[in-house]
């Protein structure tokens, strides 16, 4: 089989392109190297959609991110995924980061956003209480919001699934040759023929660029850390609370995520392993310590989890989206870090653009196509009613998995359904939140791996916690 | 579907059974118990070591033992039992809302409320612990369930987290089933566990316990491939340059256990900043009238034995209420107040006109050799008993008189204290 595009990458950037280019009559397939999609700095960023005053005026990032921003709440809608426009500031402490302010909203108005205005010191605790009242002023930005990066992902993979684009997990692209007219992908799970290559790699996506030929951009990988704080003080805030940026990013942040805790972070760290996720004992520091002082309160004490993530800072500073000088039949949409999850369905759209001016006939649309995907079921938003008549239909929603964050099994096992599902303990908890509350999993992980075993037909110490070697656990006992 | 009962009980292990049994003795007719697992006994189910029971039954028993011999003792009475079954709010009138797969959603319309719904383990994320997140690091609770109630080996190369008793208990068992168990480190200068259990667990077997030595960072990209260990100093931070490398496959993590309360506080049940249980009165009653709590939900017990007879003080308290609510209106409580060297006291609240001797159970908040309970009325020393050791990792009681209790104001301040 020959497909019209092969995406390289099952981050935001390659599930959404996948989705858009679903509509169409052409093959696509999604090759990922890890068991699931989402597993790069998708999963691992600060969940936010940025108004779009960051980025200098001109620069794809930010004709990207307000555009972006502007469709994220209609395509949130359309697949189902929890959106909040809930709005941003970024704190001022003193005089200079005031100017600063009034640099950042003169670059907003310049790039195209909307809803924005300076907001002085009383009437901004009147806005949040939480906030150190050393703070001067902030920058109100009214269209930025929150989104479930990972759930996004999830959801986008799935709509283009619905529509027959094939998805081939495991599959770490090593090799990749032209011959007769078409791309031979070689990948850790066999060749695989394409047309056109949409490079979405992420941190990987300068190598990938390499084995076609092109070595316009290198990327330099860039980590950040993170807290994850409890429920119960996922309402300190109820806005995005930014510092003034340095030139290493945009500082760290406290914000309330789509589900209700609250996050704060990241540190920025250039790091020569574009893999090394680990934490470390002064980055946590440095982010208990930096949040502290936008909100007293945001203490790791009530710290269910940390983590941190690897963003793919392009040696150019912008986005590198379009067809490679160098290879022709590549597209690349690379150098994806911050805002990318912002930009991500405006990233899509202008990827698919290009692949239409790439294709050699253009295609049509096809003539039944799904944009959206049906919501998945949430227990815990239901009403007592909806309950009852979802438990009679099928009583697996009758049993409390995880009890948390209130997971049913019917919702695990919807979770692992379906060509896109999910293969492992980790990947269950993206899409239900199982194991994502306060125990962490401590009581549902082994209910959930057998779960996981019975759905997918393997031996329950086959099931992992992220695929790989991930093996949670081993022999029988003597 | 809609029910009527007398008393809810939520959680079916020891302190749900104990206290449910008792309310029946006291008369109460109408009695469910709600379990979220699939049959009763809670934890002890997959506590195959013994030592229980020793201060209850007077003999050593397994957890399932211990847990059997109440199992049995509810059958034979007509107590109601759901298992699978998870409660998912206690409305303001007490009533339950419940939900398995057999009734959908359950409306339990109760007069009292016992909250039995034990702890869980705090995870790895509470902790500051920096590096990877592969697979193998888990809570000691958990490494117990795939041991011993699924029968599959969690990891071969074991590192220990923590000195408490699941900690402990885990050390002895991995060893047990072949695994090497390479030492238990523990952050405080002492352990938090039993005397008996760092003897028989880790002693007995050549297992190092480090102290003021904790785990700073996991290492391995899927699978956990080792830790770095480092001393901490008083303020419990790591020292520089005392990091070590040890290899492992698996982290297991007994750092303490978090009474599970998120439905109690849903209801509106005032908790202890320390205890993270509900504050209660010596009948067990928590701030919401007709609600009362027992077991490990109202405070981490160190043996179940003691759950069980907090869990029939509570089930007297219900009962009596289920009987005559208006007695406990006419109630006039003290506060028991913390002295130095005490971190909490349960109860928090006593009843000056309570019929019976009222138990103060407590926790010191450092080791002390050769100190003195002191308890004082209003400033004035009404016990006074020598220690030779106390540790935080014990719980301590003492016993108030009725007649001591009959002659306090409620303005009255009962205290505890360590004396050295």
């Amino acid at each position: 089989m020959i497909y019209d595009a092969a995406i390289i990458g099952a981050g935001v950037t390659g599930a959404m392109t996948a989705r858009a280019l679903s509509k169409y009559d052409v093959s696509v397939v999604l090759i990922e190297k890890e068991n699931d999609v989402a597993m790069g700095a998708t999963k691992a960023n600060s969940a936010i959609c940025h108004a779009g005053f960051d980025a200098a005026t001109g620069t794809l990032k930010a004709k990207l991110n307000v555009r972006g921003c502007e469709m994220m709440a209609g395509v949130c809608k359309e697949l189902n995924v929890p959106y909040k426009n809930n709005g941003s500031l970024v704190l001022a402490f003193t005089d200079e980061e005031v100017e600063t302010l009034g640099t950042l909203y003169d670059r907003g108005v310049a790039n195209g956003v909307k809803g924005m205005r300076i907001v002085e010191r009383d009437e901004l605790l009147k806005m949040e209480p939480n906030l150190n009242p050393e703070v001067k002023a902030a920058l109100l930005a009214e269209t930025a919001g929150i989104v479930c990066p990972y759930e996004l992902t999830i959801a986008a993979a799935e709509c283009a699934a619905s529509n027959g684009v094939e998805f081939l997990r495991n599959a770490e692209v090593v090799s990749v040759e032209y011959k007769d007219g078409r791309y031979f992908i070689g990948t850790s799970a066999g060749t695989v023929e394409a047309k056109l290559v949409i490079n979405a790699a992420g941190v990987h996506a300068a190598e990938v660029a390499r084995m076609m030929g092109d070595d316009s951009f290198e990327i330099i990988p860039r980590k950040g850390e993170y807290f994850v704080l409890d429920r119960n003080v996922g309402g300190l805030v109820s806005r995005v609370i930014f510092q003034c940026p340095t030139v290493m990013g945009k500082g760290i942040l406290v914000t309330p995520t789509v589900d209700g805790n609250l996050l704060i972070g990241p540190t920025s760290l250039d790091v020569p392993d574009c893999e090394d996720v680990s934490t470390t004992w002064e980055g946590l520091e440095d982010v208990k310590r930096l949040a502290a002082k936008s909100v007293p309160a945001a203490s790791s004490r009530d710290a269910i989890t940390s983590f941190s993530g690897v963003r793919a800072h392009g040696s150019s500073g912008d986005f590198v989206i379009g067809r490679s000088a160098a290879c022709p039949g590549l597209i690349n949409a690379a150098c994806i870090e911050s805002p990318g999850l912002s930009a991500a369905p405006a990233i899509a759209e202008a990827v698919e653009q290009i692949f239409l001016d790439a294709c050699e006939v253009r295609p049509a649309l096809k003539e039944k196509y799904d944009t959206g995907r049906p919501a998945p079921v949430r227990f815990r938003h239901l009403t007592d009613e909806q309950r009852e008549e979802l438990i009679a239909r099928d009583p697996a929603y009758g049993r409390i998995v995880c009890r948390c964050e209130t997971v049913t099994e019917g919702e695990i096992r919807d979770a692992i359904t379906g060509p896109t599902g999910a293969r492992d303990v980790d990947g269950v908890k993206r899409r239900t939140r199982a194991g994502m509350g306060r125990c962490q999993g401590g009581f549902c992980g082994s209910k959930v791996l057998e779960i996981l075993a019975q759905e997918l037909e393997l031996p329950y110490n086959a099931i992992t916690k992220f695929g790989r070697d991930s093996k949670i656990i081993y022999e029988r006992t003597k | 579907m809609e029910l009527r009962y007398d008393l809810a009980v939520i959680g079916g292990g020891p302190a749900g059974m104990a206290a449910a049994l008792r309310a029946r003795e006291r008369g109460v007719e109408r009695i469910i118990i709600l379990e979220r697992a699939e049959k009763l006994g809670g934890i002890l189910e997959q506590c195959i070591h013994t030592g229980f029971g020793l201060h209850y039954f007077g003999e050593e028993l397994s957890g399932p033992e211990y847990a059997g011999r109440f199992i049995k003792e509810v059958e034979k009475t007509d107590i109601d039992v759901r298992t699978d079954t998870m409660v998912l709010s206690i409305g303001e009138d007490n009533t339950v809302t419940a939900v398995n797969k057999k009734d959908g959603v359950l409306k339990i319309h109760a007069t009292a409320v016992i909250l039995a719904m034990g702890c869980r383990e705090r995870p790895r994320g509470a902790l500051q612990m920096a590096g990877t997140r592969p697979s193998g690091v888990m809570t000691a609770g958990t490494a117990q369930k795939y041991v011993n109630i699924d029968g599959y080996m969690p990891g071969h190369k074991v590192v220990i987290l923590g000195s408490g008793d699941i900690g402990l208990i885990m050390a002895r068992r991995m060893t047990l089933e072949g695994a090497e168990v390479k030492m238990v480190c523990e952050i405080m200068p002492y352990s938090g566990g039993l005397t008996r259990n760092i003897v028989q667990c880790l002693n007995d077997f050549g297992i190092p316990l480090h102290l003021s030595t904790t785990v700073v960072s996991t290492h391995g990209r899927d699978r956990l491939e080792g830790v770095t260990i480092a001393k901490v100093d008083e303020r419990m931070q790591p020292i520089p340059g005392t990091e070590e490398y040890v290899e492992c496959d698996t982290l297991m993590l007994s750092v303490g256990l978090i009474p599970e309360n998120e439905l109690s506080v849903a209801a509106g049940v005032e908790l202890d900043r320390v205890t993270r249980g509900a504050v209660v009165t010596e009948m067990r009653e928590t701030t919401k009238s007709g609600v009362f709590a027992c077991g490990n939900v109202l405070q981490v017990h160190d043996l179940v034995d003691f759950v069980t007879m907090e869990a029939q003080t509570a089930g007297e308290g219900a009962a009596a209420y289920i009987r005559d609510r208006s007695a406990f209106d006419g109630a006039e409580y003290i506060f028991t107040k913390t002295g130095p060297g005490v971190r909490y006291i349960v109860p928090q609240k006593v009843n000056i006109h309570a019929p019976e001797d009222v138990k103060l159970f407590f926790r010191v908040g450092a080791i002390y050799k050769n100190a003195r309970i002191v308890v004082k009325a209003d400033g004035e020393r009404i016990s006074d008993k020598k220690h030779v050791r106390l540790t935080p990792g014990e719980m301590e009681n003492v016993t108030i008189k009725r007649d001591t209790l009959k002659h306090l104001s409620p303005d009255s301040i009962l205290s505890v204290e360590v004396e050295e």
